[in-house]
C-alpha cells in the first residue's frame, strides 16, 4: 500500500521565497543546490486567451519580436549575450501565459535579469523587423499546422469544443489573422500586457535567494505598475448536447477524438473531482496495460493507437480528451463506440483496487522524478502561479491524489464523460495529390501563397 | 517532515554538486563480460539506468531491413513469466518507468525507479526478463508487425519523413547506415517469429552489451544489479565493426520529391562524422558557427533573420561508429523554396572559404565551455552522456578534458577540417515539395 512517508524524501519546501516587488512584480526563488546551474523564467500573465478576434496569435508574434531589439540591445544580441554567456534561452506562449526563459551557469543569472528587464521596458518594435518576423511566424504555422493534419484536427476539436472562451483561437493564430498583422497590433499588445504587475520571475538552482531578490529589485524595481485591461470570466455556457466535426485533408490515417468538458483546479484541498478526473486518465491511459491499450490496440487490434489526456492546472475551462487511430480496415465509427464502450463499462463497473494503486504509485513516481530536472521545478511553479493557484499547495494535491477512492473515479467517469458534453473529431483521410510540383491544393481554403 | 529527511537535506547541501570538477565514473565488468558504467549520486531516491547493444539498423541486412527495430520493439512485450500485460503492470505498480533508445548504431533500454528496494528489486528483474527471455509471441507478433506497416505508410505522406529517408539512401547507398531505422513495408511484413528469435540471440549478448548505472545506489548495489541484467544473457562475443562510410558521392545530387504540403523541406548533405573523428572538436565547434548554434549562427542569421524564409535552419554532424551524417535543413514556403536552398548553400560556400571570424570562435568557444555544467544538471543528462562512453568507449576523462579540448580548436584547424571533409558541390542535395512557380490559372 502506499504511504505519505514518500513526501518526506521531497526537498521540496526546502528553501522558497516568494516576495513582491513595489510594483507588483511577484518574485519566486526556489534553491536547488544538485548543480552549479541556474534556471530563470519571467512568466507574462498573458496568453492567446486573452487575444481578441482578429489578432489571434498576436501573444506568440509579439513573443518573436521581443526578440528584435531595445534601444541598448539591438536585434539578436539578447540571444547572442545569453549564448556567450554559456546560456540557452528561447520562449514560448501558451493560451495562458508567455514565458521567456534562460538556463545558465549559477554565477551568470545577473545578465539575464537585467536583459530581461531591459525588453519589458525598452522594447523597440521595429517595422523592418517585424516585416520579417511575420513571415517567420506563417512560417512556423505551416510548419505545425498547415501541413499536419493531425493537428488541423485538433486545432477544429478546439474551435468546435469552445462556444464563446477564447480557447476556440490556435495560440499560433488563424492564418488569415497572421497575414493581416500590423505593428500597431503587437504594439498594442506590448503595452498592454508587459507590466511588471502582470509578471512573475520564477528562479530556480544553486543560487542565493536574498541576492536574487535584490537583482529583481534593482533591474525591475523601477518599471512602473500599469493598469491592466479588465479580465472577463469568460465563462463558457454549459454544453447542452453532442457536438461533432469532421476534417477532410490529405493524410494516411484516420484519427478520432472525443472531448468532454471538464473542471480546472481552483482548491487543491476541495476540488476532488479535478483529482479523480487526473486518476481516471491513468486507468484509462497511464501505461501501455491500462484500460484503453489494452482494449482496443492489444485484445481488439481495432486501433494502432489511443490516448488520454486531462490537465487540470490551467486558466480557462477544461477538456477531458481521448483520442485513437484506427487501424487498417476499420471504421472510424467502430473506434468512437469501443472508446464509448469503455467509458461505459467503467461507469458500470468501476475500476478495481489493484488498478487505482497502480496509476497512483506512477503518480507518487512521478513526483520524486520531477525534481530531476530544474526546469520541470520552475514550470511548476509559474504554471501553478498562472493558474491562480498557491503553488506551496503542491504537496497537498499530491495528498489528495493518494486519497482518490475507486468510487469517485467511477463517480467523475459518470458526471462528465457523458454524451451531451462530448465533441467528436474525426480527421478523414484524403488520398494525397499525386503529380509535379504544381499549385498545392488547398483544402481548407487557406492557402497562402503570395 | 521527519528527521531523518531533515538530515538528508542538510547532507544534501554538503555533498559535491554534478557537476563539479569531474564525475567519478566507475566502470566494470559482470563475470558475464557486460561493460558497466557508474555514478552514484543521492540526492534523490532514484535510479537511472540503460542496457545497449551494438542491435541497431546498421546490423539489419538488406533483406530483413526493420527486423532490428521490431526485435527491440517486441521484447518488452512479454517475458519471463510474465505476459505483456503482466509486464507493464510490474512496471507501474512500482512508479517505474522503462522507455526505448534505437538508432542505427544502438538498441537499447532505458530504465527510471524509484530507488527503494522493492520498487528498484521489482523494475530490474522486469528489465531483466526483458532482455533474456523474451517470448516472441507469434500473435503478438503478427499485431505489432501492422502497427509498424501503419507507421510507415504514415510516414511515406509526410515531407519531413520522405526527405529524411530519401537523404539517408542518397548518401549511404548500400552501406548498412543507408536503410531506414524502422524498415521497408514489404520487409517488415516478411518478417517472422524465427527471425527475431535469432536476432535476438545472435545480438543480445553480455559482450555486445553495455549497462550504465545513475543515482541512489551503492557500488556493491550497482555490481548487484549490473549482473542481474547480464547474468541471463549467453556471454557470445562483440560484434564486428561496421564497414567504413562510402565516399562522398561524384556527381551533384540535386532530387526534387513532389509533394503536396505548403512547405518544402530541404535535406542537403554527406557523410560527415565519426564518433572517434580526430577532427571531432574543429568539425563540432566549427559547426556551432554554420548552423549549430541557434539564433547566432550564420545560417540563422541569413535565412531567418534577415530574410524571414524559414521558422527552423541548422546544420549538424551527427558522430557515430562510422560515419555519420552532416546535414543542413530548412523548411519554407513553396514559393521561396529557391531563395532559401541557394541562400544556405551560398553561406556554406562562403563558410568553407573564409572559415569563422575570430569573433566568431570566441562566441562558440564562450557558449560550448560557459554551457557546459548545463549538460550535466541532472541524472537523466548524466546517464546518457556515460551511455555515449560506455557504448563508444570513449575515455573516462572525455567529459574532464572536453572544455580543454573546445579551448584548443583554432580557426584554421576548422577551416581546414571542413576543407577536408565537405564537398558541398556534390552533396546530396534532397528537397521535397519543390520551388512553386507563380501560378497559371
Amino acid at each position: 500500500m502506499l504511504t505519505l512517508g514518500l513526501f518526506a524524501w521531497l526537498p521540496a519546501q526546502a528553501e522558497l521565497l516568494d516576495r513582491m516587488l513595489d510594483n507588483g512584480m511577484r518574485v519566486i526563488v526556489k534553491t536547488d543546490r544538485r548543480a552549479p546551474v541556474v534556471v530563470s523564467q519571467l512568466w507574462y500573465r498573458a496568453g492567446s486567451m486573452d487575444e481578441r478576434y482578429g489578432v489571434t496569435g498576436v501573444a506568440h508574434v509579439l513573443e518573436h519580436m521581443m526578440f528584435k531589439g531595445t534601444r541598448d540591445v539591438p536585434a539578436g544580441e539578447f540571444s547572442r549575450r545569453i549564448a556567450a554567456a554559456g546560456g540557452r534561452e528561447n520562449a514560448f506562449t501558451s493560451r495562458d501565459h508567455t514565458v521567456y526563459f534562460q538556463t545558465l551557469q549559477r554565477d551568470r543569472l545577473e545578465l539575464a535579469l537585467r536583459l530581461e528587464a531591459d525588453r519589458m521596458a525598452n522594447l523597440l518594435l521595429d517595422a523592418d523587423e517585424f516585416a520579417r518576423e511575420i513571415n517567420v511566424v506563417i512560417e512556423e504555422r505551416r510548419l505545425r499546422t498547415e501541413d499536419n493534419p493531425q493537428a488541423r484536427l485538433y486545432e477544429a476539436l478546439m474551435a468546435t469544443a469552445y462556444v464563446t472562451h477564447p480557447y476556440r483561437h490556435p495560440v499560433i493564430g488563424w492564418m488569415d489573422d497572421l497575414q493581416n498583422m500590423r505593428l500597431e497590433d503587437a504594439r498594442e499588445w506590448y503595452e498592454q500586457w508587459y507590466a511588471p504587475n502582470n509578471a512573475v520571475l520564477v528562479v530556480a538552482g544553486d543560487v542565493d535567494a536574498g541576492q536574487v531578490y535584490a537583482w529583481a529589485r534593482q533591474y525591475f524595481g523601477d518599471i512602473p505598475a500599469r493598469p491592466l485591461p479588465v479580465r472577463k470570466p469568460l465563462n463558457e455556457p454549459e454544453q447542452a448536447g453532442a457536438k461533432r466535426v469532421t476534417v477532410r485533408a490529405p493524410a494516411e490515417l484516420p484519427l478520432v477524438a472525443l472531448a468532454w468538458q471538464a473542471p480546472r483546479l481552483r482548491d487543491p484541498e476541495r476540488d476532488d473531482d479535478v483529482h479523480a478526473l487526473e486518476i481516471l486518465a491513468g486507468v484509462l491511459d497511464g501505461h501501455a496495460s491500462a484500460r484503453l491499450n489494452q482494449a482496443l490496440v492489444r485484445e481488439r487490434a481495432i486501433a494502432t493507437q489511443v490516448g488520454a489526456g486531462y490537465g487540470g492546472i490551467g486558466r480557462g475551462p477544461g477538456l477531458f480528451i481521448i483520442d485513437a487511430t484506427p487501424a487498417r480496415g476499420i471504421e472510424v465509427a467502430e473506434v468512437e463506440a469501443a472508446l464509448k464502450a469503455e467509458v461505459a463499462r467503467l461507469v458500470r463497473d468501476g475500476i478495481g483496487e489493484a488498478e487505482l494503486a497502480r496509476v497512483k504509485a506512477q503518480v507518487l513516481a512521478s513526483q520524486v522524478f520531477q525534481q530531476d530536472s530544474l526546469f520541470s521545478q520552475a514550470m511548476r511553479i509559474g504554471s501553478w502561479v498562472s493558474a491562480g493557484l498557491d503553488h506551496t499547495l503542491q504537496d497537498t494535491r499530491y495528498a489528495r491524489l493518494a486519497a482518490v477512492t475507486a468510487e469517485q473515479v467511477r463517480d467523475v467517469a459518470a458526471r462528465y464523460l457523458v454524451d451531451d458534453r462530448v465533441t467528436v473529431a474525426v480527421l478523414e483521410p484524403l488520398p494525397l495529390p499525386q503529380g509535379p510540383p504544381a499549385r498545392p491544393r488547398s483544402p481548407s481554403g487557406v492557402d497562402h501563397v503570395r | 517532515m521527519s528527521a531523518k529527511s531533515i538530515a538528508l537535506l542538510l547532507l544534501g547541501c554538503l555533498l559535491a554538486p554534478l557537476a563539479s570538477a569531474g564525475l567519478d565514473i566507475q566502470h566494470w565488468h559482470t563475470p558475464q563480460g557486460a561493460r558497466v558504467y557508474f555514478v552514484a549520486n543521492h540526492d534523490l531516491p532514484m535510479i537511472d539506468a540503460s542496457v545497449d547493444f551494438a542491435a541497431g539498423s546498421a546490423r539489419d541486412s538488406r533483406a530483413t531491413a526493420g527486423l532490428a527495430n521490431l526485435t527491440r520493439h517486441v521484447m518488452r512485450l512479454g517475458a519471463g513469466p510474465w505476459s505483456e500485460r503482466e509486464i507493464e503492470e510490474r512496471l507501474a505498480d512500482v512508479g517505474a518507468v522503462l522507455g526505448g533508445r534505437f538508432d542505427a548504431d544502438r538498441a537499447g533500454f532505458t530504465l527510471r525507479t524509484l530507488s527503494g528496494a522493492r520498487e528498484s528489486d521489482q523494475a530490474f528483474a522486469t528489465l531483466a526478463a526483458v532482455l533474456a527471455a523474451p517470448h516472441f509471441d507469434a500473435g503478438v507478433l503478427r499485431r505489432e508487425q501492422a502497427r509498424v506497416i501503419a507507421g510507415l505508410r504514415e510516414a511515406r505522406t509526410r515531407p519531413d519523413q520522405i526527405g529524411a529517408r530519401a537523404f539517408q539512401a542518397a548518401i549511404y547507398g548500400d552501406h548498412p547506415y543507408g536503410q531506414p531505422d524502422d524498415g521497408e513495408e514489404d520487409r517488415v511484413a516478411a518478417l517472422g517469429r524465427d527471425d527475431l528469435v535469432r536476432f535476438h540471440a545472435d545480438h543480445y549478448r553480455a559482450a555486445n552489451m553495455v549497462i550504465t548505472l545513475m543515482g541512489d545506489l551503492t557500488r556493491e548495489r550497482a555490481e548487484a544489479l549490473a549482473e542481474r541484467l547480464a547474468a541471463g544473457l549467453p556471454p557470445g562475443e562483440a560484434p564486428p565493426d561496421l564497414p567504413p562510410a562510402p565516399p562522398v558521392a561524384a556527381t551533384p545530387g540535386e532530387r526534387v520529391i513532389p509533394h503536396h504540403a505548403s512547405q518544402s523541406h530541404l535535406f542537403m548533405g554527406q557523410p560527415g562524422m565519426m564518433r572517434h573523428d580526430p577532427d571531432f572538436f574543429p568539425l563540432m565547434v566549427g559547426n556551432y558557427v554554420l548552423g549549430g548554434g541557434g539564433f547566432d549562427s550564420r545560417l540563422n542569421e541569413a535565412v531567418r533573420q534577415q530574410r524571414g524564409l524559414a521558422y527552423s535552419v541548422y546544420s549538424f554532424f551527427a558522430p557515430m561508429q562510422a560515419m555519420g551524417p552532416f546535414q543542413i535543413g530548412l523548411q519554407t514556403g513553396r514559393a521561396t523554396t529557391r531563395e532559401a536552398v541557394d541562400t544556405a548553400y551560398a553561406e556554406l560556400l562562403r563558410y568553407l572559404a573564409e572559415g569563422p571570424t575570430e569573433a566568431e570562435l570566441t562566441q562558440a568557444k564562450n557558449n560550448l565551455i560557459g554551457g557546459f555544467p548545463l549538460r550535466l544538471d541532472s541524472n537523466r543528462k548524466i546517464l546518457e552522456h556515460l551511455a555515449v562512453i560506455g557504448f563508444y568507449r570513449l575515455p573516462l576523462d572525455w567529459l574532464e578534458t572536453w572544455s580543454a579540448r573546445v579551448d584548443a580548436v583554432t580557426a584554421d584547424d576548422i577551416r581546414r577540417a571542413f576543407q577536408a571533409r565537405l564537398r558541398p558541390e556534390t552533396m546530396a542535395r534532397i528537397i521535397v515539395g519543390g520551388q512553386l512557380e507563380p501560378a497559371s490559372e
